[in-house]
């Protein structure tokens, strides 16, 4: 039953994992940009939450409603602004300049809000659980992975049944035919971006009350979201969820067999599936 | 003479430090089709390129409808009315038949193209539109370029090797449809290296030699002698 237990929580964790990762995916699949500043931004979110939060008493749930559009404009400014002119057939400044966002924003927290661990009150919510069959479920990890669920199902949905997801699939394609057609890839890169950090706000959020953050865990943050992303495929979303889930067991169950082995056998479980099939379980994107 | 709808005044286009267009003057009147050959390397794409935005240019080298497009973005260009079905088809694979000609109606010209009127055009893309679009022959994807131009609703329309790689056959095929696509007070440029075909379905010639127009005549009225010339640059 431990270990049931151990493999059912990490499938939950695996939930914020995607949440952390679906981001990062999206604009990777849109615009070929790989965001080392990811992490910081879900931590910039978690931030803006525990402000909101602070400043106007609402539960942090509620707090999204600020946050969510708040990084989503974050997002399109900062694409239109700046991202824009990193993109080319090089790979190198978009990872640079990110990387440097990455150092700014880790400051510029620190800065802000100090280097004290924060953590956003959400009252009963925190630790209210339920029973079934036997395994304790606490109620926040159920909401936070129905989150990720519905967030990959929208992402999805919005990308296969929409003209902005059929836009966003024209201009990763080819941008010049797209732009042929009357799709500007600037703007629709700065939809792209405005989307993901709005993911990333969610994420932020739900980090934010499962946790304490301070300004320099942006970085793991980054990682888990990477590994999730690799281990599912590059290009699918649901893969992307796959890779969370299988990333949280390995860490839960990693935990069960000795609490130092945590953080370490997540990283080996991708290590594993990166030897045995480097393109991820679920590639949509062929290497 | 109806009035031009498209003019270039000596338009010059480089790729970095090599030109390829030399002092270009062309025009296209409201209705008409116009045809340019020239050989690998004359600079026929690049004139594509230019007209639609994909290279910026010098203001005041283009002019669309009286306005001066020259240093517009591709899309701005689009919206303004001007269709291309590009060299080697660019479907985009990842989405469908149907999903390729929507995007074509992304411009939001009101006009009589429809997905309705594109799948009576080439009733087989109604059949496959749901498949993806690279899994369609050579000459079905070459109706949905087409199809996908059309859906832009566009005043002008420019073909750039249509007849590219499709078999003989086909080739017919798409060019007996041409004028039923060129109807209705379209003006369309075609680009070929089938001489014979483009003259056949043309008023006007350009013939471009290394950059330049070495000839420029009626359709009907140009010798093969004048166009060999002009093609190869053979006194």
């Amino acid at each position: 039953m431990d270990w049931l237990n151990a493999v059912v929580q990490g499938t939950l964790l695996g939930g914020l994992y995607a949440l952390f990762a679906a981001g990062l995916s999206l604009i990777f699949g849109v615009m070929r940009l790989v965001n080392i500043g990811h992490g910081d931004f879900i931590v910039l979110a978690a931030y803006l939450g525990l402000t909101v939060t602070t400043a106007t008493g609402l539960h942090p749930l509620l707090a999204l409603i600020v946050v969510v559009p708040t990084m989503g404009v974050i997002g399109y400014v900062l694409q239109r602004g700046l991202l824009n002119q990193t993109l080319g057939d090089d790979l190198l400044p978009p990872l640079l300049v990110t990387f440097g966002l990455s150092v700014i924003l880790q400051n510029g927290l620190l800065e802000v809000y100090s280097a004290d661990p924060q953590k956003m009150e959400a009252g009963a919510l925190e630790t209210a659980s339920f029973a079934v069959g036997g395994l304790n479920l606490g109620v926040l990890p159920v909401l936070t992975f129905a989150v990720a669920v519905a967030v990959i199902w929208g992402l999805q949905w919005t990308f296969y049944h929409t003209a902005l997801g059929r836009a966003f699939r024209a201009v990763s394609d080819n941008q010049d035919i797209a732009q042929l057609m009357g799709l500007n890839r600037r703007h629709i890169f700065g939809v792209a971006m405005a989307l993901a950090l709005g993911v990333t706000a969610i994420a932020g959020i739900l980090l934010g009350i499962r946790t304490s953050f301070d300004p320099s865990i942006g970085g793991g943050r980054l990682i888990f979201g990477f590994e999730a992303v690799i281990i599912g495929g590059l290009g699918n979303l649901w893969g992307t969820l796959a890779g969370g889930v299988i990333l949280g067991v390995a860490q839960t169950v990693g935990a069960k067999i000795d609490p130092g082995w945590q953080i370490l056998s997540g990283h080996l479980a991708f290590l594993f599936i990166l030897a045995i099939r480097p393109n991820g379980l679920f590639p949509r994107i062929s290497a | 003479m109806p009035e031009p709808i498209l003019q270039m005044h000596a338009l010059d286009a480089h790729y970095g430090d090599f030109q390829a267009l030399y002092g270009v003057d062309m025009e296209v009147s409201e209705g008409e089709v116009l045809a340019i050959i020239g050989s690998n390397g004359a600079g026929k794409t690049t004139l594509m390129r230019s007209i639609t935005g994909l290279l910026s240019n010098e203001p005041s080298q283009i002019t669309y409808h009286r306005e001066d497009i020259s240093s517009l973005r591709a899309d701005e260009v689009a919206m303004r009315g001007l269709a291309m079905v590009p060299e080697g088809r660019q479907l985009f694979p990842s989405l469908s038949v149907r999903e390729n000609l929507m995007i074509g109606a992304q411009v939001g010209r009101k006009g009589p193209w429809s997905l309705d009127a594109v799948y009576k055009l080439f009733p087989i893309l109604d059949e496959r539109k749901d498949q993806q679009s690279t899994s369609l022959s050579g000459g079905q994807q070459q109706m949905v370029a087409i199809g996908r131009a059309l859906m832009a609703n566009p005043d002008l329309i420019l073909f750039d090797e249509i007849s590219l790689g499709l078999a003989p056959i086909i080739i017919k095929d798409i060019y007996d449809a041409l004028p039923g696509i060129i109807g209705e007070g379209m003006s369309a440029i075609i680009v070929e290296q089938d001489i014979s075909k483009a003259l056949s379905v043309s008023s006007r010639v350009y013939c471009l030699q290394e950059g330049r127009v070495s000839l420029e005549g009626a359709s009907d009225t140009v010798s093969r002698e004048d166009i060999s010339r002009a093609y190869f640059g053979i006194e």
